[in-house]
C-alpha cells in the first residue's frame, strides 16, 4: 500500500520533472497530543497547522508540503515518535510539541539527526538550550509572568499580591517569574499557594479562602487553560474575592479565548498578561480570525496556542520558499530562522538569534463586557519586544551553559 | 510401608516439577521472532526496544499477578524507582555505566518492594488495589515536591550513559538499544522461568488458587508473597532502568496511572500466569497502539479498548490461552 502510493508519487514527480518545474514534496512531522487529557491543546494547534497549509499551499509552488501527524498523548514516547518520523518518514522538520517533557525527550534525537524542531507550545524556559536545532515560536512562562510582576506593581496598584499556581513546571515557573519581577518592582508577596496538580481540577474554595484571609490587593494565578481555568474563575466569584476587592490577575491561560464566553460575570475586570487574544486589533490577526471563523465557526475561536502554531507553520513556509525546497541541511534552516521576523496575529514577532527563542510584545489585557454583550479583551498597555527573561536573567537552569 | 509411600510421593512430586520445568520447543519462538525482527525491521528498532522494555515490565507483573494472585495497580512505582535510580545516578553522581546501573535499579526497586510489601501484602483484593495505586501517587508527588533533585515533570533531560560493556554506543537507529534490551530481557526471563518452575513457584500458584489451604498445610504464605513481590519489584525496576537507558530521559510520568494500567492490559491480552503471555501481550498491545495511533492519532484508544473487551469476554486466558485451547483441540484432547 505504502509502496504503491510512493510509486504513484514517484510517477507524478517524474511527470512534473518532465514538465520542467522540479517540485519537492517536503514532509513535516507534527507531534501533538491528539488523545488523552491534553487533546484539547492539540486540536487548537492542529487546526492552525491545517488552516495555514490550506490557505497558503500556493505560496511554495511548485513544492508541496505533507504533514505527518503523530500523537504525543498517553502511551507515546516522544523519543520513539520523533526518531521514527526522521528515520522512517524522512521528515525534514518536526513541529508541534504541546508538552514540555516531549520536547525535552526528543531534543537529543534532533541534535543527533540534525533536524530542526520548531516548537509551537512547550513552554519550559530552558528547552531551547537543549539542542542547537530547537527554535521556539510560542513562549516561556517568563515571557509573560515576569513583565506582569513589574506592571502590576507599577500600573495596577497591586501593593500586596497572593500567588496561586497549579503545582507542575509551568505553574512553578509562572509563580517564580512573577515573584521575581514583582518583588524587584517593590511589591510584597502575601502568600504563595500551590493549587493541586494538572491531572484533576481541584475544589479551589479552600485555596481562595486562604487568599481572602490574607486580604491582598491582587491575586496572581496560573492554571492550565480549560477545565482548570473555568473552575477557578467560578470559585473566585463564589468565594467573594471579587466582591472583597481582590483583583484577579494572571497569565492568558486563566482566560483562554475558547472558554471565555462560559465564564460569566466573575471574570469581568480580571487582567492578564500575554502575547495573544482573539480580540487583538491588528490586520494580521483580523485576517487570521476571519479565516479561522470561516473554517471552524465562530464558537471555537483561536487562542494563543493556535497563534503560535500559525506562526511556526508560516516560518516553515518561509524556509521552504527561501531554500527552494532543499531542506536537507538542518543547520542551514536554523541559521535562516535566527533573526526571522514576521507580522503575526500577535503583532511583530522575531526569533532571537542568540537563544532561538521568540521575541514578542506582551500585553496587559482586561476582560470586559463588549457592546454586543459578549466577553472580550481590552488592551491596557504593552511591554514591547520581550525576550525570555529566564535566559536574560540567567535563572537556575537557564543560566547554565547551553548549546 | 510408610517409607516406600513417602518415596513414591516424593518421586511423584519430582516428576511433577520436572514436567513443568521441561523446555518446550515452542519456547524458542519468541526469541527467534525478536532476533528476526532485528533484521527484518532495521528502521523500527527504537520502537522495538520499547516493546522489549514493556515485555519485561509485564513479565514482572506476571510474577505477582499471574502466579501469586496479588492484584496490583501500582506496579509503575517500581518501574519508576528503577528509572529514577539510573537517571539520578547518571545526572547527579555521574554514574553512567549501564550494567551496574541495572543492578542498582534492581536493588532499590527490590528494597522498595520489600518495604511496601510488608505492609501492603496484609491486604487483598480491592483494598490492595487502591493501596498500591496510592503508593504510586505518593511517590509521584514526592518527586514533584523535590523537583530540584528529580527535575519534576520536566524530568531529567539529556542523560548520557556509557556505552554498553564499554563498547556499544547508542545510535540513532536504536540498534544497540534493541540488542541491549533483548539481552537483558532474556536473562530476566530465564530467572523468572527458574522461579516459576521451582517448588517456590508452585507454592505461589497454590496461594493464588487456595490461600486458606496453603495456610492449613503450614506454608508461610505472607513470607512467600513478600519474596515474590520483592523479586517482581526488582524486575520492574530493571525494566524502568532499561526504559531510562534507551530513552536517555526520565520524567515523573513513569509513575502515571496509565503506565500501571497499560502493563496490566498487556498482561491480560497475552494471558496471565503464563510467562510468555507477558511477551506476546506487550508485542500485540504496542504494535496495535502504534499502528492505530498512526492510522488515527485521535481515536486509537477506542481500538485498543475494543480489543480488551473482546479478550475479556471471549478469551479470558488471553492470546496464549487461545493458542493452548487450539492446541488441545488439535491433539483431540477435549475442549
Amino acid at each position: 500500500m505504502k509502496r504503491a502510493s510512493s510509486m504513484v508519487l514517484a510517477v507524478l514527480g517524474l511527470g512534473v520533472w518532465a514538465g520542467g518545474a522540479a517540485g519537492e514534496t517536503i514532509r513535516v512531522g507534527v507531534v501533538l497530543p491528539y488523545s488523552g487529557v491534553n487533546a484539547d491543546l492539540g486540536s487548537q494547534m492542529d487546526k492552525a497547522f491545517d488552516l495555514y497549509v490550506r490557505k497558503h499551499a500556493g505560496d511554495i509552488a511548485p513544492h508541496k508540503i505533507e504533514l505527518v501527524k503523530r500523537d504525543e498523548g498517553p502511551g507515546a514516547t516522544a523519543k520513539t515518535v520523533v526518531t521514527e518520523l526522521i528515520t522512517r518518514d524522512k521528515v525534514k522538520l518536526v513541529t508541534g510539541f504541546a508538552l514540555s517533557p516531549s520536547a525535552i525527550a526528543a531534543a537529543p534525537v534532533v541534535t543527533q539527526a540534525k533536524v530542526p524542531m520548531l516548537i509551537s507550545n512547550a513552554g519550559t524556559a530552558w528547552i531551547t538550550q537543549l539542542s542547537p536545532y530547537i527554535v521556539r515560536f510560542s513562549f516561556s512562562m517568563w515571557h509573560q509572568a515576569h513583565p506582569m510582576g513589574s506592571y502590576s506593581a507599577d500600573k495596577l496598584g497591586c501593593k500586596t499580591t497572593a500567588i496561586g499556581y497549579t503545582d507542575y513546571p509551568p505553574g512553578k515557573d509562572a509563580a517564580e517569574a512573577f515573584r521575581t519581577g514583582y518583588e524587584k518592582a517593590g511589591g510584597k508577596v502575601a502568600d504563595v499557594i500551590p493549587m493541586g496538580n494538572p491531572a484533576q481540577v481541584p475544589d479551589f474554595t479552600p485555596f481562595l479562602q486562604r487568599v481572602k484571609d490574607a486580604k491582598p490587593d491582587c491575586f496572581y494565578v496560573f492554571v492550565p487553560s480549560g477545565a482548570h481555568s473555568a473552575g477557578l474563575v467560578k470559585s473566585y466569584g463564589e468565594v467573594g474575592l471579587r466582591a472583597a476587592g481582590v483583583r484577579l490577575i494572571g497569565t492568558t491561560d486563566v482566560v483562554p479565548d475558547n472558554k471565555l464566553q462560559d465564564m460569566g460575570e466573575a471574570v469581568v475586570g480580571a487582567i492578564v498578561m500575554g502575547a495573544y487574544a482573539a480580540d487583538l486589533d491588528n490586520p494580521a490577526n483580523k485576517a487570521f480570525v476571519a479565516d479561522w471563523t470561516a473554517a471552524y465557526g465562530a464558537d471555537a475561536p483561536p487562542d494563543f496556542m493556535s497563534a503560535a502554531a500559525w506562526d511556526a507553520m508560516a516560518a516553515i513556509f518561509h524556509v521552504i520558499k527561501t531554500l527552494d525546497g532543499k531542506l536537507d541541511d538542518g543547520a542551514k534552516v536554523v541559521e535562516l530562522l535566527k533573526g526571522y521576523s514576521r507580522k503575526s496575529p500577535r503583532g511583530e514577532i522575531s526569533i532571537d538569534p542568540m537563544t532561538r527563542d521568540v521575541v514578542q510584545d506582551e500585553r496587559a489585557m482586561e476582560i470586559v463586557r463588549k457592546a454586543d454583550g459578549k466577553l472580550g479583551t481590552k488592551v491596557l498597555g504593552v511591554v514591547e519586544k520581550v525576550k525570555d527573561q529566564c535566559k536574560e536573567l540567567k535563572v537556575g537552569r537557564c543560566g547554565q551553559a547551553g548549546n | 510401608m510408610a517409607a516406600t509411600d513417602e518415596i513414591a510421593v516424593a518421586a511423584r512430586a519430582r516428576r511433577f516439577l520436572a514436567a513443568h520445568a521441561r523446555l518446550r520447543p515452542t519456547e524458542a519462538l519468541p526469541w527467534l521472532v525478536a532476533v528476526a525482527a532485528f533484521f527484518v525491521f532495521p528502521d523500527r528498532l527504537t520502537f522495538g526496544s520499547q516493546v522489549l522494555v514493556m515485555a519485561l515490565f509485564a513479565l514482572s507483573l506476571d510474577l505477582v499477578l499471574g502466579y501469586a494472585g496479588i492484584l496490583t495497580l501500582g506496579h509503575a512505582a517500581f518501574f519508576g524507582i528503577g528509572a529514577y535510580t539510573v537517571g539520578l545516578l547518571a545526572a547527579r553522581l555521574d554514574w553512567t555505566e549501564p550494567l551496574t546501573g541495572l543492578l542498582a535499579a534492581a536493588t532499590c526497586a527490590g528494597f522498595a518492594g520489600a518495604l511496601s510489601g510488608v505492609v501492603l501484602l496484609r491486604y487483598r483484593g480491592l483494598t490492595l488495589l487502591v493501596l498500591t495505586l496510592s503508593t504510586t501517587f505518593i511517590l509521584q508527588e514526592f518527586g514533584n515536591v523535590f523537583d530540584r533533585v528529580t527535575g519534576g515533570y520536566d524530568g531529567l533531560p539529556g542523560l548520557s550513559f556509557s556505552p554498553v560493556l564499554g563498547v556499544f554506543d547508542y545510535d540513532l537507529f536504536g540498534r544497540t538499544a534493541y540488542l541491549y534490551a533483548l539481552a537483558v530481557l532474556f536473562v530476566c526471563f530465564c530467572l523468572a522461568r527458574a522461579i516459576v518452575v521451582s517448588p517456590f513457584g508452585r507454592s505461589l500458584v497454590g496461594i493464588r488458587e487456595n490461600t486458606a489451604r496453603m495456610h492449613s498445610i503450614g506454608a508461610p504464605v505472607h513470607g512467600r508473597l513478600l519474596v515474590a513481590y520483592t523479586v517482581s519489584a526488582a524486575l520492574a525496576g530493571v525494566a524502568g532502568a532499561l526504559h531510562a537507558h534507551t530513552n536517555a530521559f526520565v520524567t515523573l510520568s513513569v509513575f502515571d496511572f496509565e503506565n500501571s494500567a497499560g502493563v496490566l492490559v498487556m498482561l491480560i491480552l497475552g494471558g496471565t500466569g503464563r510467562l510468555y503471555g507477558a511477551f506476546w501481550g506487550a508485542v500485540v498491545y504496542m504494535v496495535l497502539q502504534d499502528s492505530l495511533a498512526k492510522f488515527s492519532p485521535a481515536f486509537w484508544q477506542a481500538g485498543v479498548g475494543l480489543l480488551l473487551i473482546v479478550t475479556v469476554l471471549f478469551a479470558r486466558a488471553g492470546i496464549l490461552g487461545l493458542v493452548e485451547a487450539a492446541g488441545r483441540r488439535l491433539r483431540g484432547g477435549g475442549p
